[in-house]
């Protein structure tokens, strides 16, 4: 066996694992959703397992855990800059609704 | 005429990104598709915080919407198995088993249509068929934007794939780094296709 191929055996040991802890995850995240707790705990509950899911593709799957190039990790660090952002800004302007509006589900 | 000679860094790492062309292009392509999907999330995190208690505006329940969590948990595990063999086909291919990563693109594919064929038979056609249209209130006007976006992601990706399993694998005899790249490239897609169902799996049908 070559020097390349023990190494992507290797990874491919690796990507199975990340399989099991995904699905593990998906399983995780459905009973986590059954839980009595507030909206709130489900909402962060939930939210911090799909991130943990995400970083494990991004990390192994994308490869970002081998990456060291600066100029993508520069180009990946602006991106989630704007990205929180994008989400958080309008979401803190909400604070200034009329009293009209009802906080719906997460209220 | 080599596939070097029309476009440079195709197999040899650029000098200021230190990474072959397509990879760094294939990054900033997604960084682009993370702003899109990233303006929708926060459109449903407006919509549901500002929803009114009742009325077409009014969040409607799991229940209320006909949304169930084993046809949407089932497509979640389609997708991450998915996102396996994409990378399992690289990393074939890498090893120089062209076949064996044709077969795990083969695999991706059908896993793919797999996942369009669940969300229309099960979701989407027995949604219209009772009614439950964009129109039909916020939650659903979101619900088909995002999900549906998504979808039109996916059958992007089947004609990527595709396109590699059959015509585009004659770059193979040519240039095995550089197809193995192009795979490598379109595996980046996929995972973030994935990426997103990930997030919209627990906000539509857990939360």
């Amino acid at each position: 066996m070559t020097d390349n191929e023990a190494h992507m055996r290797q990874h491919i040991r690796l990507y199975i694992g990340v399989f099991t802890a995904l699905a593990v995850a998906t399983v995780l995240t459905v009973v986590a959703s059954n839980l009595h707790v507030s909206p709130t705990m489900h909402l962060v509950v939930a939210l911090t397992i799909a991130a943990a899911k995400a970083l494990l593709v991004a990390a192994i799957f994308m490869h970002l855990r081998w990456e060291k190039t600066i100029v993508l990790w520069g180009v990946l660090i602006v991106t989630a800059i704007f990205l929180t952002g994008l989400i958080a800004l309008p979401a803190l302007s909400m604070g200034g609704l009329p009293e009209s509006y009802h906080l719906g589900s997460w209220g | 005429m080599s596939s070097e000679a029309l476009l440079p860094h195709t197999v040899e790492p650029h000098p200021v990104t230190a990474m072959y062309s397509g990879k760094f292009g294939t990054w900033l392509f997604l960084a682009s598709e993370v702003m899109l999907f990233g303006a929708l999330f926060s459109t449903y995190v407006l919509l549901r915080v500002g929803a009114p208690a009742e009325g077409p505006g009014a969040w409607l329940t799991h229940e209320e919407a006909h949304l169930s969590w084993k046809i949407g948990g089932f497509n979640t595990l389609v997708l991450i198995i998915s996102s396996v063999t994409m990378v399992l086909a690289w990393a074939s291919l890498k090893m120089g088993q062209f076949a064996k990563g044709r077969r795990y693109l083969i695999v991706t594919l059908v896993l793919a249509l797999l996942f369009v064929a669940v969300k229309m038979t099960f979701e989407y056609l027995p949604h219209i068929h009772d009614g439950y249209i964009p129109s039909h209130s916020t939650f659903f006007a979101i619900y088909y934007t995002m999900t549906g976006l998504h979808v039109i992601h996916i059958l992007g990706g089947v004609l990527i794939i595709g396109y590699f399993i059959g015509p585009g694998c004659a770059l193979w005899k040519e240039n095995p780094d550089y197809y193995t790249n192009r795979i490598e490239c379109t595996g980046l897609y996929w995972h973030f296709v994935d990426l997103v169902w990930i997030f919209l799996f627990p906000i539509f049908y857990l939360l």
